[in-house]
């Protein structure tokens, strides 16, 4: 339901033909973040989703075609990239400085 | 009602952990969260298993919820001190649920766990038990929580609020983009529904917005006070948080809840739709 799942993991059981994946993870100073808070937001900006990393640093959204900005929020910072997502899978990597 | 009776923060949260009569209650869907770490004393509970009815889509009933609160060792008079993950969502589902039914001390800590993690408070593995209780529920309060007929029924009439993303509310997409896009159900949204996110009365650490944001906020939307009021967004844990801005925060009258949301609604044959 609305619980965020587990993040990371397999794609298995996702039909990549008709979903719009947007996934990644994050990092700081060479090493994958976990627990980290990040929120997909869409075209004008509003929140979408939030879901918080795995213990890998690993987040996925399932959303669809079009523009997204990715933005994450951790306690050692944030950071903020854009992503032109296409139906299938879009892999993106946000690093905090 | 004001903001200081129904909302504590992260600080006040801190300093009471252990105090005799408040009880501290995490509430999330994945409860893997709260096996993690904790708050210290905080009892757990599930949204879906505790909160649900296990055969029926519908709350527990009132023997159940009196049951339930009496496994946890919450009693009548105890303070209830609710926070969770997703900025609240199911602590402010789990706040109107102990309000429909009669709890009289609830309050939601502002920003959750999100907060509390951001600002690296200590979380604790223990195993928490408290003594049981012998817990009474009242008859459910209705006047806080819509059903279809109702919502159908306020078309044009009342202030209906999706509380859902824009994208949601258009029908781009069908779910909140932390899960598989495959509905059932049509997408859209009632029609002369305002669409106003839930998020936008957060902050980005989860906290609430200010009164005075929060009244601009909707006054900007187009809520008309002479109105009643009812909330919804997909399975109703959003507009909870909603509904208890607006009924709570900010002191509205006539706020209801409609928990159905659009995972019936859109399901609904014969009901307009619009996208």
């Amino acid at each position: 339901m609305c619980g965020a799942p587990k993040q990371g993991g397999s794609l298995a059981g996702v039909d990549l033909s008709t979903q719009t994946v947007i996934q990644g993870s994050v990092w700081h100073d060479g090493a994958p973040v976990a627990g980290a808070y990040v929120r997909l937001l869409d075209a004008t900006d509003e929140f979408t989703a939030e879901v918080v990393t795995s213990p890998e640093g690993e987040f996925r959204f399932f959303a669809a075609p079009g523009r997204w900005t990715l933005r994450t929020l951790a306690p050692v910072g944030r950071a903020e990239r854009p992503v032109d997502a296409e139906v299938g899978l879009n892999e993106t990597t946000l690093a905090i400085d | 009602m004001s903001r200081s009776d129904v909302l504590v923060t992260a600080d006040w949260a801190q300093e009471h952990l252990g105090d005799p009569g408040i009880v501290f209650v995490e509430v999330d869907e994945d409860t893997s969260a709260y096996d993690g770490g904790h708050l210290e004393g905080a009892v757990k509970l599930d949204w879906k298993t505790d909160l649900q009815d296990p055969l029926r889509r519908d709350f527990v009933g009132r023997e159940a919820f009196e049951a339930l609160l009496s496994s946890r060792g919450i009693g009548n008079d105890d303070t209830v001190v609710l926070y969770g993950g997703n900025n609240n969502w199911f602590a402010a589902y789990a706040y109107w649920y102990f309000k429909l039914y009669g709890h009289r001390d609830v309050k939601l800590i502002d920003g959750g766990r999100k907060k509390w993690e951001l600002d690296g408070r200590p979380l604790s593995k223990d195993v928490v038990e408290r003594p049981a209780t012998t817990y009474r529920a009242s008859e459910p309060d209705l006047s806080i929580r819509a059903f279809r007929d109702e919502v159908v029924a306020s078309i044009g009439s009342k202030n209906i609020i999706d509380v859902r993303s824009p994208d949601e509310f258009s029908g781009k997409i069908l779910a909140p983009a932390h899960l598989p896009q495959e509905q059932a159900q049509k997408g859209g949204h009632v029609p002369t529904a305002m669409n106003i996110p839930w998020s936008k009365a957060a902050n980005e650490d989860g906290t609430f917005k200010s009164d005075e944001e929060l009244a601009k906020l909707y006054a900007e939307q187009g809520y008309d006070e002479a109105k009643p009021t009812i909330a919804y967004c997909r399975i109703g844990e959003r507009s909870s948080h909603t509904w208890f801005v607006l009924r709570e925060l900010l002191g509205k009258s006539d706020v209801k809840n409609y928990d159905g949301s659009w995972v019936e609604y859109g399901s609904l044959v014969g009901v307009p739709i619009e996208k």
